[in-house]
Formats: C-alpha cells, sequence, structure tokens
C-alpha cells in the first residue's frame, strides 16, 4: 500500500515535469505546426543557468528561488533568438525544413553547452530544503508535492490566459488562418515569439523542477527528457494544453508503475508501445481534434 | 473494352445516400447510365455533386443504397479496387503529380496493367523493357487524344491550367476505365479552351465507346453535349430529363435562379 | 530508349569499374604508408554510412515521409547479422560467404521488421509518422537492451571482422544500383505518385498502402545490410549507439544531400562519415559548424544541396565528347570516393 501511494506520487511529480515540457512543445506545434526538438534543450540551459546562479544566490545570501527567474529570463531570451534566428527564415518552406532545422538546432545548443560546460555531469544546488513527511506508511517528499502542486498551478495559468485573455485568443486564431488574423490586425509574428517566448519560461521552470527531483544536469539532457514529453504531448493530443497535462500525467505515471510493479528494463518500450496503440485507434491522440483532407 | 451484353446499364446507383453529422449529404441518388451514353450532373454549390462522386468512386462509402458497374456490386470497395473495375474520375480542384513530367502522370495510371515483378525491374528483365516501351507508347496515344503530345516531358506543374485540366482526363483514360467521371472539366477555361475540350469529350466516347458522368457548371457546355441531365439541390434529384426538358423545368429555375448566383440558365 | 539506357548503363559500370581499381592500386601499392589501413577504414565507413542515407532517401526524398527512426532497422540488421554470423563462426564457412549470409539476414530481418512497423505505422502521415518511427526505433533499442543473446544492454562484441573495404565496395555498388533501378521503375514512379497526391494516386487504381508498405520494407532491408556492414566492421556494438540521435544524423544528411537525390545521398554521406576524421582535433566544434551548416543549408537552400539533381555519367562523358545520350546517373560513382 505504501509502495502504492509512494508510485503515485513519484509518478505524479514525473509526470507533472513532463507535462510542462509538454506544454512547451504543444504551444508551438499549435501555433505554427512544427515540432521545436530544440525545446528540450531549453530545459538544459535552465538548468545550466540553475548550477551557475544558485551558488551566486545563496553566496550573497538571497533567496535560492531567485536563480529561477533568471533562468526563465535567460530561456526566453534563448527561445525567442532560436525562433528569431532559424525558424523565422523557414516558416514558410514546409515542414520537412522546419523539421531539420529544429533538429540542428538542437544540435546547435547540446554542443555549445559542450563547448561551453564541458561533457562531465554538474551537480545542481538544492533550491529547495524540504523534509519528507509519513503519510498512510509512504515516506512523500514535499519537494515532490510542491513540484505538483506548480505545475498545476502553471497549466490552469496557461489555460486561462489562452481562453480569457485577448492574446491568448489571438494565440488560438492565428492557427486557423494566419492571413484572416492578419487582416483583423494580428501582428502574428508578435504571438508566435510570445509562444516562443511561454514555452521557454515553461522550459526553465520544468528544469527547476528536474533538478529538485534529480540534481545534476549533463548536455544531453534536454534530447532525452524532451523526446518522451514530446509523446506525452503527441499521446494526449498535440496542440491541446489539456491534452499535454493529460498526456504528460499518463506518460509519467505509466513509467513509475512499469518500473515498479513490472519490468524495470521495459518501461521505456511500453511507453512508446502506449504511444503508437493509442495513435493507432485515435490518429489525433486522445484530446487531439482530428482533421482529415477534403476531396 | 466490356463484353457486357447491352441492356445491362453501365453504371446503376439505387438510393445513395450518405450522412455527416445528422446532415444528408445526399439522399436516395438514383441513376442509370448505358454504354457510351454521356450524362450530365448539374445542381447548385453545394448541392451534393461532387459527393455523389466520392460515394462512386469508394472515396467514401454510402450510408444506404448501392451502386452496380456491369451489374457487379461496387458498394465496400476502396478507391483503388473500384478504379480497378473501371471507373476513374478527375477532380474539381485539379490533382496531378505536380511534379512528374506529363507523361509520366498518364504512366501512373496503368501501373495497375503492369505486372513485370520486383526483382523483374531491379535486373532489368525483358519483361521490364517490354511493358515499359508498350506503355510510353500507349501513353504518347493518350496525350495525342488530348492534344497534350508535344508536352510530354513537360513537368505537370509548368502547365498552363486547361492543359492541366486535359492532362487529367489522360490519366483518367489510362486506367482503360469503362465509366468516366468528369468533375467540372471546363471550369476556368476560355471559350475556346471550352470548344477545344467538347471537341476531345465527343471523341473519347466515340473511340473507346465509354460512358461519361459529367458535372459542370458552363450550361452551354452541358446542354450541348449531354443526352440526358439530373438536377440535384441539397442531395435530393428533383428532376431529370434531355436537355429541353431541363432546360424547362420550373424546378431547376427555381433551384437556380431562387439561391444560386453563379448558375446562369 | 532501350537500347541507350542499356548503353548508359554499361558506362556506368565501366566508370564504376575504374574507380574500384583506382582506389585498389591506391591501397595495395603502399604510397600512403602506415595510413593505408586507416584511409581504408573511413572508405568502409563511408560505405554503410552510403546504404543507410540513399536507404532513407527513399523514404524521405521519394515517398515523402520522413521517418526518424532508421537507426533502428539498422540495429536489427547489426544485431541479427551478428547473432548468426557468431552461431556459424566454427562452420568452416568461407569469409566471404559468411560475409553475404550475413549481410542477406541482416537485410532479411530488418524487413520484415520493416513490414510490422510499416503496416499500422504508415496509416500515419507527416510529423505524426515521424514520431511513431521513434517510437518504434526506441521500442527495438530498449528490446536489444533487455535480450541476453544481444549481450542485455552491456557491449556485445567478438563479432567477426568481416567487412573487408573492397567487398564492401561492390555489396555498396550492388545495394544503390539496386535502389537506383527500383526508383526507376514503375515501383518508383508509384511512389513518387503518392508523394505528390495520394488520393489522386488511388484514384488512378493505386493501392497506396501496400506501395507505401513496400517502400518502407526495402528501405528497411537496405537499412539491415548496412547495419551488419556496420556490425561486422565494429565488431563491436552497444544499443545506444542507435539511438534517436543516429536517426536524426541520418536524416540531416539525406536532406543536406538533397531529397530526391541519390548523389546527393552518397556525396552527403561520404563527406560526412570522412568529416569527423579530418576535424579529430576540433572535435567539440565540429558539431557545432555543422550544426551551424545544417541551418545556413535549410535557410538558403531548403532543397538541399543537390535537390533533385543527379549526376550522370553519360551526361558528363558527353558534354566532354559529344558521346552517349542522357540516361542513367552512375550512383555507385562516389561510392567510398574521398
Amino acid at each position: 500500500m505504501s509502495l502504492f501511494i509512494q508510485s503515485i506520487i513519484n509518478g505524479l511529480n514525473q509526470g507533472a515535469i513532463y507535462a510542462l515540457i509538454a506544454l512547451g512543445y504543444t504551444m508551438v506545434y499549435g501555433i505554427i505546426r512544427m515540432i521545436n526538438f530544440a525545446h528540450g534543450d531549453f530545459i538544459m540551459v535552465g538548468a545550466y543557468t540553475l548550477f551557475y546562479t544558485v551558488p551566486l544566490m545563496i553566496n550573497y545570501g538571497m533567496p535560492a528561488w531567485l536563480a529561477v527567474i533568471i533562468a526563465i529570463v535567460v530561456c526566453v531570451v534563448v527561445g525567442v533568438t532560436v525562433e528569431v534566428v532559424a525558424y523565422r527564415p523557414v516558416r514558410n518552406a514546409g515542414s520537412m525544413t522546419a523539421l531539420i532545422t529544429a533538429l540542428a538546432m538542437s544540435l546547435f545548443l547540446e554542443n555549445l553547452a559542450m563547448v561551453l560546460f564541458g561533457a562531465n555531469p554538474k551537480s545542481v544546488t538544492a533550491i529547495f530544503d524540504l523534509p519528507s513527511i509519513d503519510f498512510l506508511g509512504a515516506k512523500l517528499q514535499c519537494k515532490y508535492l510542491l513540484t505538483i502542486a506548480i505545475g498545476l498551478i502553471m497549466m490552469l495559468g496557461l489555460q486561462i490566459f489562452v481562453k480569457k485573455t485577448k492574446l491568448g485568443k489571438a494565440m488560438r486564431a492565428v492557427p486557423q488562418d494566419k492571413q484572416a488574423s492578419t487582416l483583423l490586425g494580428i501582428n502574428v509574428n508578435k504571438i508566435i515569439t510570445t509562444t516562443f517566448a511561454i514555452g521557454s519560461g515553461l522550459a526553465a521552470v520544468a528544469a527547476m523542477m528536474y533538478c529538485s527531483t534529480y540534481p545534476r544536469c549533463t548536455t544531453d539532457m534536454g534530447s532525452m527528457m524532451g523526446l518522451k514529453a514530446f509523446i506525452a504531448a503527441v499521446l494526449g493530443g498535440i496542440g491541446s494544453i489539456p491534452g499535454a497535462m493529460l498526456g504528460g500525467i499518463i506518460v509519467g505515471l505509466v513509467e513509475i508503475f512499469v518500473k515498479v510493479y513490472v519490468a524495470p528494463g521495459w518501461y521505456e518500450a511500453i511507453t512508446y508501445s502506449l504511444l503508437i496503440f493509442v495513435l493507432l485507434i485515435k490518429p489525433s491522440g486522445i484530446l487531439g481534434k482530428n482533421t482529415g483532407e477534403k476531396v | 473494352m466490356s463484353n457486357t451484353t447491352d441492356n445491362t446499364p453501365v453504371l446503376k446507383a439505387q438510393n445513395l445516400g450518405i450522412v455527416f453529422g445528422g446532415l444528408k449529404a445526399v439522399d436516395s441518388f438514383s441513376m442509370e447510365i448505358g454504354k457510351s451514353e454521356l450524362v450530365g450532373l448539374i445542381g447548385p454549390n453545394g448541392a451534393g455533386k461532387t459527393t455523389v462522386f466520392n460515394l462512386l468512386t469508394g472515396v467514401y462509402q454510402p450510408t444506404e443504397g448501392s451502386f452496380y458497374l456491369n451489374g457487379v456490386k461496387m458498394n465496400g470497395r476502396k478507391t483503388h479496387q473500384v478504379v480497378a473495375a473501371g471507373i476513374s474520375r478527375t477532380f474539381q480542384n485539379i490533382r496531378l503529380f505536380k511534379k512528374m513530367t506529363v507523361i509520366d502522370n498518364v504512366k501512373v495510371a496503368m501501373n495497375m496493367h503492369m505486372t513485370y515483378s520486383l526483382p523483374a525491374s531491379i535486373l532489368r528483365l525483358p519483361s521490364y523493357w517490354k511493358q515499359e516501351a508498350e506503355i510510353e507508347e500507349k501513353a504518347r496515344e493518350l496525350l495525342n487524344i488530348v492534344h497534350l503530345a508535344d508536352k510530354a516531358d513537360f513537368i505537370a506543374e509548368n502547365l498552363p491550367y486547361g492543359q492541366q485540366r486535359r492532362l487529367e482526363i489522360a490519366r483518367a483514360l489510362a486506367t482503360g476505365m469503362k465509366l468516366l467521371l468528369l468533375d467540372e472539366p471546363a471550369a476556368g477555361m476560355n471559350p475556346t479552351e471550352t470548344a477545344e475540350l467538347l471537341d476531345i469529350i465527343n471523341d473519347i466516347r466515340d473511340r473507346f465507346q465509354i460512358s461519361v458522368l459529367l458535372i459542370e457548371h458552363d450550361m452551354s457546355l452541358v446542354m450541348k453535349i449531354c443526352e440526358r441531365i439530373q438536377v440535384i439541390d441539397y442531395g435530393v434529384t428533383i428532376a431529370s430529363g434531355t436537355p429541353e426538358e431541363i432546360a424547362n423545368n420550373p424546378k431547376v429555375i427555381e433551384a437556380y435562379l431562387g439561391k444560386d448566383e453563379e448558375g446562369g440558365l | 530508349m532501350g537500347k541507350e539506357k542499356k548503353i548508359s548503363y554499361f558506362i556506368n559500370a565501366v566508370g564504376v569499374l575504374v574507380l574500384f581499381l583506382l582506389l585498389y592500386a591506391l591501397f595495395q601499392s603502399g604510397v600512403l604508408g602506415v595510413r593505408t589501413s586507416y584511409l581504408k577504414g573511413i572508405c568502409t565507413t563511408a560505405c554503410y554510412t552510403i546504404i543507410m542515407v540513399t536507404s532513407l532517401n527513399l523514404l524521405v526524398g521519394f515517398m515523402g515521409e520522413f521517418s526518424l527512426g532508421h537507426a533502428g532497422f539498422m540495429s536489427v540488421g547489426a544485431y541479427a547479422s551478428a547473432v548468426v554470423t557468431n552461431m556459424l563462426a566454427d562452420a568452416g564457412i568461407p569469409n566471404l560467404l559468411l560475409f553475404i549470409i550475413a549481410l542477406l539476414v541482416g537485410g532479411c530481418c530488418a524487413a520484415v521488421t520493416g513490414v510490422l512497423v510499416g503496416i499500422p505505422a504508415l496509416r500515419l502521415r507527416g510529423d505524426y509518422l515521424a514520431i511513431v518511427t521513434v517510437a518504434f526505433a526506441e521500442i527495438i533499442r530498449v528490446a536489444f537492451c533487455n535480450f541476453e543473446i544481444t549481450g542485455g544492454g552491456r557491449t556485445m562484441s567478438g563479432i567477426a571482422k568481416l567487412s573487408d573495404f573492397y567487398w564492401c565496395f561492390w555489396v555498396t555498388v550492388v545495394c544503390v544500383s539496386i535502389m537506383f533501378l527500383y526508383t526507376r521503375s514503375r515501383f518508383g514512379r508509384t511512389i513518387v505518385a503518392i508523394r505528390e497526391d495520394y488520393i489522386a494516386a488511388s484514384a488512378s487504381g493505386i493501392n497506396v498502402t501496400f506501395y507505401k508498405v513496400l517502400n518502407f520494407t526495402i528501405s528497411a532491408f537496405f537499412a539491415g545490410v548496412g547495419g551488419a556492414m556496420y556490425a561486422h566492421y565494429m565488431t563491436a556494438m552497444i544499443p545506444t549507439n542507435f539511438n534517436f540521435a543516429y536517426s536524426a544524423e541520418m536524416l540531416t544528411e539525406v536532406i543536406i544531400g538533397g531529397t530526391g537525390s541519390l548523389t546527393g545521398s552518397i556525396i552527403g554521406a561520404a563527406f560526412l562519415s570522412a568529416l569527423p576524421e579530418a576535424m579529430r582535433q576540433f572535435a567539440n566544434y565540429r558539431m557545432l559548424a555543422y550544426s551551424v551548416v545544417l541551418v545556413l543549408v535549410m535557410i538558403f537552400k531548403p532543397g538541399g544541396i543537390f535537390g533533385k539533381w543527379e549526376f550522370s555519367l553519360t551526361r558528363a562523358l558527353k558534354k566532354l565528347v559529344h558521346f552517349g545520350r542522357d540516361g542513367k546517373k552512375p550512383a555507385e560513382q562516389m561510392t567510398g570516393g574521398e
């Protein structure tokens, strides 16, 4: 029983991280139909920023969570730069070109990190120092609960932002019809850049959450996390914000439960099989909208 | 081409219907087309004409009714199977293999009549050379029929609009069908091009003894070449008969003048 | 037209033979001294990279669908062939025969996997298909990490060293020729038609699913052959060698060379397998430079460096001495040619 509760908490913790990253993928895909492979590497950027800034904050006697603000700023700058410099010029050149550009940017960020920070893993100083509590015989780490709570708040906030605010509505209008949006006075470039900024900011928060669970960063952490988070986004229905949350949570829970109860070596295979299974039944993901081609 | 007895209609559609999200796009559509007959299907915009074509080519499966080609039931077949059985079509919004040459566009549609195997193609066995030479010749013949012989090696997307439409017809002919469905073949053409198209359609019919079902907005074309015309509106057949009968049918006039701004009767 | 093509095939065969003799003379004469075996190694690497990249181009360039799981099929070929040659190690089979068996086993196992993956996966298109191919490749990788016979996640070593450069050269020539002839047949024409407009293709009587799966399977077959060559060159491997990053790298090589151009794939693959060696001392900056070049190519020449252009020896000769007619490209010309 205690193992079960423990696994649920671990799974939700993992799922919340995936969900936050998946949100970044989903928002970008939703607006420009592009798989932003570099998104995973934004997390890596965030994690390295935390690695350098957390000790700095502590040294100067400031609260450690301020480092997260810096990480968000750094990630937003990197994300927006990538969009403007690399993605904007190829935006109308077809999906294959966009995909390769995204892969290239991912490769670029990883290798830049390799040159700047070296190949050795770095260990990140803990931002929160929270106790663990006993709950029905299970040992619950408060930082996990905090992660889950932060994740939930971010998702709800984002959902409200997209549904209620003017900017959010414009974000939903652009993918429907770019030209019509322009005619209505929406600055499409600005909207896309904003989307990247939000997605990258979320990646920094995800980096913080990731580092509080696994306090180390490597140059390839982003691509591994990113791939799984992307799977989560597709599973939930890419382009849909609730879908990203649902997909993230499912992937997190499945991973932890398969690891604990089924076959530790096979957990990734099971996640991927689940994705394939879902896509074959519902090609646009669990909450995705189906769009067939008109003859 | 076919060895059916004369009294079996080439196409027989019985009460075909399809529902999209509660809306009946086509309702109890019935039609018979005899051998080498040329029938027109007209109706205002959004009347469900193209949906009928999609039903007859297996793009959509009818939710009710059935249709037969030379007495063989076609329901439940996939598009390529319907085509293999002998119904082929052109598209309202031209769908060519844009980056391929004109002649290759036609050759693609002959693929189903080609039998050389994968090993034969890799080893370039005699069957490869023989069949490739055969379809080369046939394809050029068909291009000749649609007056595109001199454009054989052009890239399809570089052809002017009217020629692209004719290429679609050549490609449809290449499948060796018994029933040809033409979806607004004259759309966007000028009078000279339309006249040329008219000649081509007549020529095809005489040469191959095939039946043609034609969707068209250009009334002068329809009235000139169709032997019979069927009119649908909101998915329902409202009239059917000879061109003269249709032209004087009050229901048809109402359907067009009442709702459609573009149909010029 | 048949006769001209046959002449052109013959000219190209001669061209390949000349290239082989040049390389043979270069390596056998010993002018390169101690670097001979090192350079031969690079050429062997180029051989299997060429097979991998051209086979991926069958999907990306000709069918217009991008696969991000090509390394998965490669690993199936690599492991299957390694397991078989290990079993046959003491059977006294001559090396050349054993090598051919290894290649065929690798290719066939990968082809079977290709059918199994292709039937469900090819119901999807575009980005979704790409993601499903990633998923399948990852499942394959995890499976090899868990099977005892493939090393159980640790390095599988002691595979017989069978991939001699001279043999690999001819294997590559054969593979690329087969792929070239395939694309210039009714099958290749059909695949391109499906890429251009699958709805019009099915309205032209083409069984779209069948041809897609066929193409996918052929591509997987050659990926398996490439994998078998890789395994018997490296003699040791670990499932992580065949990860997402490797699949992505192959895809970028296809795109940089030019989608739909086998020449581009060949030159791209040969160049990129030589590059790491040439820039060994700048290892860190190499990938950085590569990614920048990739972005620049995408921005300024989205169709890849060679676009859809194919090199034709016949055409080149014609320009030189007004001889011969337009015909086949010597797909094999660049094989191992740096």
